[in-house]
């Protein structure tokens, strides 16, 4: 078994600076200068989401304030970011590493792994890879750097060693060597904050890490940490998953920065009417209901604060969930601050066919009344446009920007 | 030297086999260009004026262009000063 798994040949490819790139390729005027995506300034969305390697050498960084960047680096060319080119770029090339393997899945928009085990008619995985990198440059004009590895966790930490345009190989044989010199925060799973308690504990490096025992990490991390020695060991089994696999849905979450502070509960209660609607008919393409509703809030001094809460009971019925997110969010926020963001999740998600027993004090009557009420708005909303039917209450003008949804979902990975 | 991207009308043929083969294009002014020969096919981007589709290597006038189907739409890259 251990030797099979050793035998799999698994590559992660990586786009360099995706939306920065993309941008450089459909305006080659923008190739000779330093230039970052980021959101607009005037819908207070004004942060850097991605920067090419001429805006990088300046310092900007990925998440900072469009103003910060301009600090560091007078010339920057700012471009708002554009959706619908990253989603068809991003296609395109899953559409190239499908001429090789069917198992594709996706990390993101710009990352993916994929299994070329039994591709050995086009070569090795070193090969493979090569080939993807060249061909990607040519039919897309973008560059990628790959990692080939045996597990997923080194391809991962391969495609970052080396960037951009370029292949890395980490094996079973030299591993070692290779990574575990590496910082500990290098490795998939390690965040900032397991990175933080980590140092604490005096481990800096991949393979002090590895070395670490076993019953001091499940102190440290719970289960996590053993999760994390499995990886730097290079014992990470998981598998890569088929292209057309649907991931399960364990949440389904909507969040906005509105164009002003929110500065009292009536405004909160639009914003959070307006997000659920979203999230309501999300949970309906998905057949689900929402067991539990937990609602973020980010002040306007960036301060983010999360509460959950069960629902009485399992409902996709967006006025329900709208008031028992507001209800919470009546019980637990001070107004020490107005605040800048909200967000909500339905989580505990049940199949909407889940038989459920209800309790005595139920008036399931009620209940089933509202959510008939709340096909025929959606009806009338799919047939006639979102702006048709709306509760009167979101009728003035609120705070919300007028294209808050970009409606990309990233999809996440299956690891550990 | 740098270039432009220009979308272009393109007369094609849709074959049997569900292949598209531009047999003449008509540039902005009206003036219809015939394309001699059809050399290559390949997917491609464009690095001199950005994009990436179907690239057509066509010869016109004995000259050998390369005309990119995007989408739904056709385009030539031009020299800046073309005209």
């Amino acid at each position: 078994m251990e030797e099979n798994v050793k035998k799999r040949v698994i590559l992660h490819s990586d786009m360099n600076n995706f939306y920065a790139s993309v941008e450089c390729m459909l305006n080659p005027m923008l190739r000779d200068k330093c230039v970052a995506v980021a959101g607009s300034v005037d819908e207070r969305h004004g942060i850097i989401l991605a920067k090419n390697y001429k805006a990088k050498a300046f310092g900007v960084s990925t998440g900072e304030a469009v103003w910060q960047a301009k600090q560091k680096c007078k010339d920057l060319v700012v471009v708002p970011p554009n959706y619908d080119q990253y989603l068809k770029f991003s296609n395109l090339a899953r559409e190239i590493y499908s001429r090789y393997t069917d198992q594709i899945e996706p990390y993101g928009m710009d990352e993916s792994w994929l299994d070329v085990t039994g591709s050995k008619v086009f070569g090795t995985g070193y090969e493979i890879a090569e080939k993807i990198r060249k061909t990607i440059k040519f039919e897309l004009g973008l560059t990628v750097s790959i990692g080939v590895s045996y597990n997923k966790i080194f391809a991962k930490l391969g495609s970052d060693m080396k960037k951009p345009d370029a292949i890395t190989e980490i094996y079973s044989n030299n591993f070692r060597e290779k990574i575990w010199n590496l910082p500990a925060s290098e490795l998939l799973g390690v965040g900032r904050s397991t990175e933080k308690k980590l140092e604490k504990y005096g481990i800096h490096t991949i393979g002090e890490l590895a070395n670490t025992d076993e019953k001091l990490l499940l102190s440290w991390f719970g289960v996590n940490g053993l999760k994390l020695k499995i990886f730097a060991n290079g014992q990470d089994l998981s598998q890569v998953a088929k292209k057309d696999y649907i991931f399960p849905v364990k949440s389904i979450g909507h969040g906005t920065t509105t164009i002003e502070d929110l500065e009292n509960g009536a405004d909160v209660w639009c914003v959070m009417l307006e997000l659920v609607q979203d999230i309501s008919k999300k949970l309906k393409n998905h057949k689900k209901k929402a067991s539990g509703i937990s609602i973020s809030i980010r002040n306007n001094q960036l301060l983010t604060k999360e509460w959950q809460c069960k629902m009485d009971m399992p409902t996709a019925s967006p006025s329900i969930i709208a008031s028992k997110a507001f209800e919470l969010f009546v019980k637990r926020y001070d107004w020490k601050c107005p605040i800048r963001s909200v967000t909500l999740r339905a989580i505990s998600l049940e199949d909407e066919d889940e038989p459920f027993q209800y309790d005595l004090f139920t008036d399931v009557s009620k209940i089933k009344k509202q959510e008939v009420l709340d096909d025929v708005v959606e009806n009338i909303r799919t047939r006639f446009g979102k702006d048709i039917i709306k509760n009167a209450v979101l009728c003035k003008n609120i705070k919300l920007a007028d294209k808050y949804d970009t409606g990309v979902i990233m999809p996440t990975g299956m690891i550990g | 030297m740098n270039y432009k991207k220009i979308y272009v009308d393109v007369i094609l043929k849709n074959d049997i086999d569900g292949n598209l083969i531009p047999l003449k294009i008509i540039w902005e002014d009206g003036e219809v260009y015939l394309i001699d020969r059809l050399l290559a096919v390949c997917k491609a981007s464009s690095l001199k004026v950005g994009g990436c589709g179907t690239r057509y290597s066509v010869r016109i006038y004995g000259k050998e262009k390369y005309l990119f189907h995007e989408e739904d739409k056709w385009f030539m890259e031009i020299k800046e000063n073309f005209n």
